[in-house]
């Protein structure tokens, strides 16, 4: 019998799991899991500060997923090296695992900035994990003053969170926008007047020189009182396990569209890999969820001796704040189309005769159909792109392309 | 919940599709759990899970195609969508309404319900009616009920 380890205990490893069973019944499958949580929706932790979820429907899947998938999960322990020779991994209380097969599913870790005084901060938090979210809902009062470094996804996703249940929010950032890594500065700065419309405030181009215990002194001069502060600058892959043993990273762990890494019997998913995106042709870190959980059932299908392929993969996000909605797709390069509403904004951009990407605010109706002719590169030319332009619309296939997606069974 | 045991799925022919907009009616009311159809759809906001798309001289009815291996499913940040007897299934308890599903789905078949959360046809398994309700109620019969291959 095959023996699958799993070291992480994300959705990459849930899907993993399903990956394995897809094929193989019987194999045991071991996880070792860092959190001492069974594996929950890690998007969803600022809806539960919202009060959207709870903590029993944050869970990923059900009660009896682990024992319905004889996998057996070792909780609170990290997996500290790989022994890719003998097929072994050590965990950090000196227990060794042996494997057949083995996926890396480890996620990323917050980056901590090093800021003069920071260890003199009294209340600080990350945002990365259920325990980050629970230790902040007893942190915070309706007197709350909150400062959170970073602009980013989530960043801001925790600055919606934490939306009404403290006092001021203010949200800083070196960059001179928000969502820099998804948005231009004009999308940017519809997304910024939402979040001020609410009262969160923003220090943009500026950054924290140095902490004394409560107080924040910017590099503009600013002052900034705070009682609880929240860290959310970037995150890094989780690498060290393979480049450790001489595995082939970049940013995140390099595999192949099988999701095998360079090493034998080693496969990685999820966002401590960096896969090829479709839309621009370059070897990326996807960190999102769909990524991850295509990625682990692939590699899952694999371990256990299929054959199964993620060669679609594209940075897509899809994220509201209050209500506003916010989608890209793909890469942003060649010529613009744009449109717009009265609140929102609508820009395409074709390269080469294909979609390559969009970002769409504020209009979110059947964008995956715009997803799909990037991900499809369908020849433009060859569908009625004006009408596609207006508004996502399988009408605007050929008949043909429509018979396909819905004459048969798909 | 009726239990789906084949591989019947809803299927349009666009050649008959008139565009009347029926089955959005008639869908919205199945899902209502109302009995009344005037009380469940005069002057209310409507839901359905179909919906008529219109292009230049065509016109056609698209609704969840329940595919094969659904990207919505494995895309769903909150493992909300689920596939159980080749029927994929909402749980609305779960939605956050994020939207991602949305974003994925190369059909166009999720739409926004009540309360911004996501809403799509379950094949009226969920409901009281017996056969889906746009395909019992398309006055030209462009809506079947059939089998056309594909597995549960
Ligand atoms: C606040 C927030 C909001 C987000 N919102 C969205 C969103 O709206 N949409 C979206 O698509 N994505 C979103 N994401 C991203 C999404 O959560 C990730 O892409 C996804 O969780 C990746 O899954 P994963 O299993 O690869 O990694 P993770 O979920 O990070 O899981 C990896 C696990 O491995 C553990 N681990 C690490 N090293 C070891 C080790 N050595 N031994 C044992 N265990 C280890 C970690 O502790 C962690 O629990 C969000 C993320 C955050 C933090």
């Amino acid at each position: 019998m095959k023996r699958y380890l799993i070291i992480g205990n994300g959705a990459t490893a849930a899907n993993a799991i399903e990956g394995i069973r897809s094929r193989d019944k019987e194999g045991p499958i071991t996880v070792i899991s860092k959190e001492e949580h069974p594996v929950y929706c890690r998007p969803l932790i600022s809806y539960y500060l919202e009060g959207k979820t709870d903590l029993k429907r944050i869970g990923y899947r059900d009660e009896d997923f682990y024992m319905r998938n004889g996998v057996s999960v070792l909780y609170g322990r990290t997996a500290v090296k790989i022994d890719s020779v003998k097929r072994k991994v050590t965990t950090d209380d000196g227990k060794i695992l042996s494997y057949d097969s083995l996926l890396i599913a480890a996620g990323s870790s917050p980056f901590v900035p090093t800021i003069k005084g920071l260890d003199t901060v009294s209340r600080k938090y990350g945002f990365m994990t259920l325990d980050d979210a629970l230790g902040l809902e007893k942190a915070i009062t309706g007197n709350t003053r909150v400062l959170i470094i970073g602009a980013g996804l989530i960043g801001l996703k925790c600055a919606e969170g934490l939306y009404g249940r403290a006092k001021s929010i203010t949200v800083c950032d070196l960059a001179g926008r928000v969502l820099s890594s998804i948005l231009d500065d004009e999308c940017a700065s519809l997304v910024k007047r939402h979040l001020e419309e609410k009262g969160i405030s923003f220090l943009l181009n500026d950054s924290v020189l140095s902490f004394e215990n409560d107080r924040a002194f910017m590099k503009s001069g600013k002052t900034r009182d705070f009682d609880v502060l929240v860290l959310a600058v970037g995150v890094r892959p989780n690498i060290s396990l393979i480049k450790d043993i001489g595995g082939d990273t970049g940013r995140g762990i390099t595999v192949s569209s099988r999701m095998e890494t360079s090493i034998k019997h080693i496969y990685a998913a999820g966002d401590c890999a960096e896969a090829y995106d479709i839309s621009s042709g370059e070897r990326k870190v996807m960190a999102v969820l769909p990524s991850a959980s295509i990625g682990g059932y692939t590699a899952g299908v694999n371990m256990a001796g299929g054959n199964a392929r993620f060669d679609t993969a594209l940075p897509i996000n899809s994220i509201g704040f209050f209500g506003y909605h916010i989608m890209t797709a793909g890469s942003y390069e060649g010529e613009l189309y744009e449109e717009r509403t009265l609140d929102g904004i609508k820009r395409l951009f074709i390269k080469d005769g294909v979609l390559k990407g969009f970002m769409l605010l504020g209009m979110s109706e059947r964008a995956g159909i715009l997803t799909s002719l990037i991900r499809e590169k369908t020849p433009l030319k060859e569908i009625d792109f004006d009408l596609m332009k207006k508004g996502a619309t399988t009408a605007a296939l050929t008949g043909d392309m429509r018979k396909d997606r819905f004459g048969k069974a798909v | 919940m009726r239990a789906n045991d084949d591989m019947k799925r809803v299927y349009v022919n666009e050649e008959w599709c008139l565009g009347c907009h029926l089955c959005e009616y008639n869908c919205a009311f199945a899902n209502s759990g109302l009995k009344d159809m005037t009380y469940a759809l005069k002057g209310r906001p409507l839901f359905p899970r179909i919906h008529v798309e219109e292009g230049d001289r065509i016109t056609y009815a698209v609704s969840c195609r329940h595919c094969e291996d659904p990207i919505c499913v494995r895309s769903c940040i909150a493992g909300a969508i689920s596939k159980e007897d080749g029927v994929v299934r909402i749980d609305r308890n779960r939605c956050v309404g994020c939207r991602t599903c949305v974003l994925v789905c190369p059909f166009g078949a999720l739409l926004p319900g009540e309360d911004g959360v996501m809403t799509k046809c379950e094949l009226c398994t969920g409901n009281t009616v017996d056969m889906p309700a746009c395909v019992k109620g398309c006055p030209n019969r462009a809506i079947v009920y059939e089998d056309r291959g594909g597995s549960l």
